[in-house]
C-alpha cells in the first residue's frame, strides 16, 4: 500500500480514523491501520497532527511512454452534428497542446461526415482523424471501440480527451480497457505538470464532497472523459484548415454485436441546462410539483430553463433531465436561482461555478446561503410573485 | 445490547420501508382523509411484517420478538398508525391464535391475517368494562351445537373494517374473570352489526368502534382454547401488546427527539442558535437519556419473550415507563419547537396528539402500576 | 439461466457532510448502503427469476470483509448465491484492476448467461467498471439500461440517452448496466432475512481467483490519486433584507446594474 501508517509516530488519537472517507481506517489497539477499503486519497495524511501517515509512490517498471504524441479529442457527433461539449474539448485540448508542445487532433466516426471535418478544423483541430463508414453512422459500443482502439494503436496518442456523455462514457472504458491504459471519469479540471509534463485530471468524487486529482503516470495515452458545460469553448476561425487522416475501416462478421433498433427523442421541449443563461431550479421547498409552474414562469420572463435538485426528482416531481448536481448536470448559467433548495453537498457541486447564485428559502440557516451571492429568506411562493410584479414594473 | 446481523438486517428494512413508504405525502393524505393507503398495508404483508413472529410452520417470517420491536419501533418512528397495522397480527390478533388456536383454527384464521387478506380484532373492552376487564357484560350461552353471543363491545382497534374477531363472553358469569371465555367470530355472521368510527384525538388512519353483537350464534368448533379459560389468554396476549406499545412509545419519542435536535440547530433566537442556550441543550440531553432508558426496557423484555421466561413484570415495567416518558418527550419537543410546534406543519404537533393514548390502551398507566406493584408484593 | 449480478457496497454520500470550521468530511454516522444503481441491476436480475423460476441469480463483490452484509441484504432481497472478493493485494485498485478482479471472479463463478451491474457507484461516480468488465469477459455491453425485454438469444433493450433513448438489441451473453429508471429494487423480507442468515457467502482472495500480485489492485491500477481535497466554497454573498417587496426589488436593482436583465 503506498498509503502507509508511521508507527512510531502513531499517537492513536483515531483522528485518521474518523476523517477517512472510505472507513478504511480502524484502530488495533493504539495504533492506527489502514485496511484495504483505501484509495490513497491521502485525506489521513492531512489531517494526521503527528505527522505520522505518508504516502509513498510506488516505485514501478515505466513503459515506454515517449513514443506517444498528441492530444487527441474525441469528435462526438450525432445525426451529423458534432455535440457541443466537442468545442469545449477542443478548447481544453488547444491549452494542453500548446503546453506540451503538441499538435491537437480530432476522431470523428460516422458515415458521411466528412464536412464536418472542416468544422473541427475552424475549431482549431490541427489534424482530423476520419473514419466514414455506414456501420458507424449511429454509436455503437463495439463498432467505435475497434475503430478507434486501432487508431490509438497505431498513431500512439499521448492524451485522449472524450465528453462525458452517455456515449464518450461507453466509450472511454472500453477503449482504455483495450489499449491497457488508465481513464479518468468527468474531469472538471485538467492541467499539465510543468515539471514533467503529465496530465493531472481533477474531479470530484464521493458525491463532490471531495475533490481529487488523479495521474496516469505509466501508461498511454492518458485518457480523460471531462464533463460537459464546464471547460471553455474553443473560438471558431473558419479560415483554419486541418490535415484528415483516413482510418481504416473494416468489419469481420460477429465485430459488431448490438444493433440500434431505433431511437426515440423525448417529446416536449428540450432541456438544454447547460446552455441556458438564467436556470430557476427548485428543490424541496416547492412542497410539489405545481411548484414549478411559478418557476417556469420567473424562467420564461428571464429567457431561462427551469431545473431542479435530486430530491425534487426523487420525489417524482420533475424529470431527471432537469436535475442539477453530483450525479445530474453541471451548470454555469449567469444567474441561478435556487428556490427551496437547501444546498446538499451534492447539489452545490453541480452549481456553484454560476456567476451569480441567487437563494430562496424558508430557513435561514439553510447552506445553500453559504454559497448564495445574493440571499432571500422567505416564502418561494411570496418572494417569486414579486420578483415577477417587479421585473414588469421596471421593465414598464 | 448486541445484536445479529439479522435483526441489523430487519431493522434496516423496516427502516427503508417507512422512509419510503410513509413519506410527508402519504401522512399528511392520511391525517385529512383518515384513511390507510391498503397498497401499504399489501406491501407490509409481502415485507413480511404480519408475522413477524410468528413460527414459520404457521406461515409466519419465524423470526423473534427482539425483530418484532425493533420492526415497531422504526415504523412509529415516522407513524404511530401505521405501526399499529404492524402490531394488529403480531399480537392482539394474532396473539389469542397463536397461544390457544386449534390446527383447523390457525389454517383457516391465522394464515390470512398473516399475508394481510383479513384483518382480525380483539374485542374485549365494553363501555362498561374497561380497566376492570373481568366485570365484562358480553355473554355466550351454549345452544346445541353453537354458541350465542349477545353484548357490546368498545373502542375495538379496527372494527369498522375487521372481517373476523376474537370476542371474550363470558361463559360462566358467577365466576367472574375465571368465568371468561374467546370466541372466534366472523364479522359477517347475522347478528353482528358495528357502531360508527370513533373521531379521535390522534392516531387518525387506524379505526376504532364498537362491535355490537345481538343473538351472534357461532360455531362450537370456534371456541379459542378452554373453555372458562379465556381470561388468561387475554392476559398473555396483553403482555405482547404491552411490549408493542412500548416499542411504539420509544419510536415516537426518537422522532420527536430527532425533530428537536434538527430545530435546535436551524432556528436562531436572540442571535443565536436556540440549541446554544443551555435551557434547550439540557432538555434535549434529558430526553436523549430517557428515550434510552425506555429501549433499553423494551429490548430486555423483548429478549426475555424470547428465552421464553415470564414477561408479565417487565412488560408492564416497559409499557408504563416507555408511554409515560413519550409522553414527557413529545411535550419537551414541543416546547422547544414553540408556536411551530403547535401547528400543523410541523411533525411534532402529530406526535404529541398520537402519544398521548399511549399510557391508557392495552392497560393504563395504573393497570400497569397495579401489575407490577402485584408482582412485587405477591 | 445463470444471471450474475455486481454490486458495491459503498458510504451513503448523501448523508456525508463537510464541517464548516476545518473544511474536512464528516465520516461519523454515515452508513454503508448498497449502492442504489446496483440495487437497480438487482432488481432486474429478480424479475427476470420471478418469470422463469428455474434461474439462478448469484450476487458478487469486491470489497473488504465488511462488504458482506450488504451482500446479506441482498440475499435477502432474493439472490440465490453470494461472492465476495476480499484480499489486501485488491487496496487501492482504480476501476481497470477493479474489473480484472471482478472478470476473474466471474469467471470462477462459471457460465453465467446475463451479467448485470450498476451504471455507476455513488462514491466514485465513474460508470467505468461495468463497460471495462464486459471488455475483460469478452461479452457485448449495453450501458444505461432502462429497460429490458429478453428474447431468445437476445436482449432488447433501452438505453437511456440525454434526449431520448436507443431501442438496442443485443446478443446474449452480454452485460447491462442499470440506472434508476429500470425498477422500483423490491424490499428485503422478514421471511428471506431469516432463511438466508445462515447461507454461506463464498470469499475469495486474489489465489482463489487465479490473479498474480501483480495483476491486482494498487500494482494493476494505470491511475493514481496524486492528491485530494475538499472543495473550497465560495464567500458569503450579500443577505437582502426588508419586506418580500423590497427584497424583490433590491435583487432586480442589482442585476439591472450589472445590465444581466
Amino acid at each position: 500500500m503506498a498509503v502507509r501508517v508511521i508507527k512510531e509516530k502513531c499517537a492513536g488519537c483515531t483522528k485518521c480514523v474518523r476523517n477517512c472517507p472510505f472507513d478504511a481506517i480502524s484502530m488495533e489497539g493504539r495504533l492506527a491501520v489502514i485496511g484495504q477499503a483505501c484509495t490513497e486519497c491521502g485525506a489521513c495524511v492531512d489531517v494526521c497532527p503527528f505527522g505520522a501517515i505518508e504516502k509513498t509512490a510506488e516505485e514501478k517498471k515505466t513503459a515506454d511512454i515517449s513514443a506517444y504524441s498528441g492530444v487527441w479529442v474525441f469528435a462526438e457527433q450525432r445525426e451529423n452534428r458534432i455535440m457541443p461539449v466537442v468545442l469545449e474539448l477542443l478548447g481544453e485540448g488547444r491549452k494542453l497542446a500548446d503546453e506540451i508542445g503538441t499538435e491537437l487532433c480530432a476522431v470523428l466516426c460516422g458515415d458521411h461526415v466528412e464536412k464536418l471535418a472542416e468544422e473541427l478544423a475552424a475549431y482549431g483541430a490541427d489534424k482530423v482523424y476520419l473514419a466514414d463508414h455506414k456501420e458507424l453512422s449511429v454509436y455503437r459500443t463495439d463498432a467505435y471501440t475497434k475503430v478507434i482502439g486501432e487508431a490509438i494503436e497505431k498513431y500512439k496518442p499521448e492524451i485522449v480527451l472524450l465528453g462525458a456523455t452517455h456515449i464518450g462514457r461507453d466509450l472511454g472504458p472500453c477503449l482504455a480497457v483495450n489499449c491497457g491504459t488508465g481513464l479518468t471519469a468527468d474531469c472538471t479540471g485538467l492541467e499539465i505538470d510543468p515539471e514533467d509534463g503529465k496530465l493531472k485530471q481533477t474531479r470530484p468524487a464521493f458525491g463532490g464532497n471531495l475533490m481529487a486529482t488523479i495521474i496516469c503516470p505509466d501508461h498511454r495515452p492518458q485518457m480523460s472523459t471531462v464533463r460537459p458545460g464546464v471547460m471553455q469553448k474553443a473560438e471558431r476561425d473558419d479560415s483554419r484548415k486541418a490535415e484528415v487522416v483516413k482510418l481504416d475501416v473494416h468489419f469481420e462478421d460477429g465485430d459488431i454485436r448490438t444493433k440500434v433498433l431505433d431511437i426515440v427523442k423525448k417529446t416536449g421541449e428540450m432541456v438544454s441546462l447547460t446552455d441556458a443563461e438564467v436556470i430557476v431550479s427548485g428543490g424541496m421547498g416547492l412542497g410539489n410539483a405545481d411548484g414549478f409552474q411559478l418557476l417556469k414562469k420567473l424562467a420564461d420572463r428571464l429567457g431561462g430553463t427551469i431545473a431542479s435538485s435530486r430530491a425534487a426528482v426523487d420525489a417524482g416531481w420533475i424529470d431527471h433531465s432537469y436535475q442539477v448536481g453530483q450525479t445530474g448536470t453541471t451548470v454555469k448559467p449567469k444567474i441561478y436561482f435556487a428556490c427551496g433548495i437547501s444546498g446538499a453537498i451534492q447539489h452545490l457541486a453541480g452549481m456553484q461555478n454560476s456567476d451569480y447564485i441567487v437563494a430562496i428559502n424558508k430557513n435561514e440557516s439553510a447552506p445553500i446561503f453559504e454559497v448564495a451571492d445574493y440571499g432571500i429568506v422567505g416564502d418561494l411562493y411570496q418572494v417569486i410573485p414579486a420578483i415577477l410584479e417587479e421585473l414588469d414594473k421596471s421593465a414598464g | 445490547m448486541k445484536f445479529t446481523e439479522q435483526h441489523e438486517l430487519i431493522r434496516k428494512l423496516a427502516r427503508d420501508f417507512a422512509e419510503k413508504e410513509l413519506t410527508n405525502d402519504v401522512l399528511d393524505t392520511m391525517e385529512e382523509t383518515h384513511v390507510f393507503p391498503q397498497e401499504i398495508r399489501r406491501k407490509m404483508a409481502k415485507a413480511g411484517f404480519f408475522g413477524i413472529k410468528i413460527p414459520r410452520e404457521l406461515g409466519g417470517a419465524g423470526a423473534d420478538n427482539l425483530s418484532y420491536v425493533i420492526v415497531m419501533e422504526e415504523i412509529a418512528k415516522k407513524s404511530a398508525s401505521a405501526s399499529i397495522y404492524v402490531s394488529n397480527p403480531n399480537s392482539l390478533s394474532g396473539g389469542p391464535l397463536l397461544l390457544s388456536g386449534t390446527e383447523a383454527q390457525i389454517g383457516k384464521y391465522l394464515k390470512p391475517i398473516i399475508t394481510g387478506e383479513k384483518i382480525m380484532a380483539f374485542c374485549m373492552t365494553e363501555p362498561g368494562a374497561g380497566s376492570d376487564a373481568g366485570s365484562m357484560a358480553t355473554t355466550a350461552v351454549e345452544d346445541g351445537d353453537s354458541y350465542v353471543l349477545n353484548g357490546r363491545k368498545s373502542f375495538i382497534t379496527m372494527a369498522p373494517i375487521a372481517d373476523i374477531a376474537v370476542i371474550y363472553a363470558k361463559t360462566a358469569p358467577e365466576k367472574k374473570s375465571r368465568g371468561i371465555s374467546a370466541f372466534i367470530v366472523e364479522l359477517d355472521s347475522p347478528g353482528v352489526s358495528r357502531g360508527k368510527p370513533e373521531e379521535k384525538m390522534g392516531l387518525v388512519g387506524f379505526p376504532i368502534g364498537d362491535i355490537i353483537l345481538e343473538n351472534v350464534r357461532v360455531p362450537k368448533e370456534n371456541l379459542l382454547g378452554e373453555l372458562n379459560r379465556g381470561f388468561s389468554n387475554a392476559m398473555k396476549t396483553l403482555e405482547v401488546g404491552r411490549m408493542g406499545v412500548a416499542a411504539q412509545s420509544v419510536g415516537v419519542a426518537q422522532a420527536a427527539l430527532d425533530e428537536s435536535i434538527k430545530y435546535a440547530k436551524e432556528r436562531k433566537q436572540f442571535g443565536k442558535r436556540i440549541a446554544d442556550f443551555q435551557a434547550i441543550s439540557f432538555t434535549l440531553a434529558d430526553m436523549a437519556a430517557k428515550v434510552e432508558a425506555a429501549r433499553g426496557l423494551v429490548y430486555e423484555t423483548a429478549r426475555l419473550k424470547d428465552e421464553g421466561k415470564s414477561i408479565t413484570k417487565a412488560a408492564s415495567i416497559a409499557k408504563y415507563f416507555a408511554s409515560e416518558m413519550c409522553n414527557e418527550v413529545c411535550a419537551k419537543a414541543l416546547q422547544i419547537h414553540g408556536g411551530y410546534g403547535y401547528i400543523k406543519d410541523y411533525k411534532i404537533e402529530r406526535f404529541y396528539r398520537d402519544c398521548r393514548v399511549f399510557t391508557i390502551y392495552e392497560g393504563t398507566s395504573q393497570v400497569q402500576q397495579m401489575i407490577i406493584a402485584g408482582q412485587l408484593l405477591k | 439461466m445463470k444471471i450474475l449480478v455486481c454490486v458495491k457496497q459503498v458510504p451513503d454520500t448523501n448523508e456525508v457532510r463537510i464541517d464548516p470550521v476545518k473544511g474536512t468530511l464528516i465520516r461519523e454516522g454515515v452508513p454503508s448502503i448498497l449502492n442504489p444503481d446496483d440495487a437497480n441491476a438487482l432488481e432486474a436480475a429478480l424479475r427476470i427469476k420471478d418469470k422463469d423460476p428455474g434461474t439462478t441469480v448469484a450476487v458478487i463483490s469486491m470489497g473488504p470483509p465488511q462488504a458482506s452484509y450488504m451482500l446479506r441484504e441482498c440475499l435477502a432481497m432474493g439472490a440465490d448465491e453470494a461472492y465476495l472478493l476480499s484480499d489486501r493485494e485488491f487496496g487501492g485498485a482504480d476501476t481497470c484492476a477493479t474489473s480484472t478482479t471482478l472478470a476473474a471472479g466471474i469467471r470462477k463463478v462459471g457460465d453465467v448467461d446475463l451479467v448485470f451491474a450498476g451504471r455507476q457507484a455513488i462514491d466514485g461516480d465513474t460508470a467505468q467498471v461495468g463497460p471495462q468488465l464486459a471488455q475483460r469477459l469478452g461479452l457485448p455491453v449495453v450501458t444505461y439500461v432502462q429497460d429490458i425485454r429478453l428474447e431468445d438469444g437476445k436482449a432488447v433493450v433501452q438505453r437511456q440517452m440525454e434526449d431520448g433513448y436507443e431501442v438496442v438489441e443485443v446478443k446474449t451473453p452480454c452485460l447491462l448496466t442499470a440506472v434508476k429508471e429500470l425498477n422500483e429494487p423490491r424490499y428485503m423480507t422478514v421471511f428471506r432475512i431469516v432463511d438466508t442468515a445462515n447461507q454461506e457467502i463464498v470469499v475469495w482472495n486474489h489465489e482463489d481467483v487465479g490473479l498474480d500480485p501483480q495483476e491486482c489492485g494498487l500494482s494493476a491500477s494505470p491511475t493514481q490519486v496524486f492528491r485530494s481535497f475538499t472543495p473550497e466554497p465560495k464567500g458569503k454573498g450579500e443577505m437582502l433584507s426588508g419586506t418580500v417587496t423590497e427584497m424583490a426589488a433590491a435583487l432586480v436593482g442589482r442585476f439591472r446594474e450589472k445590465h444581466l436583465i
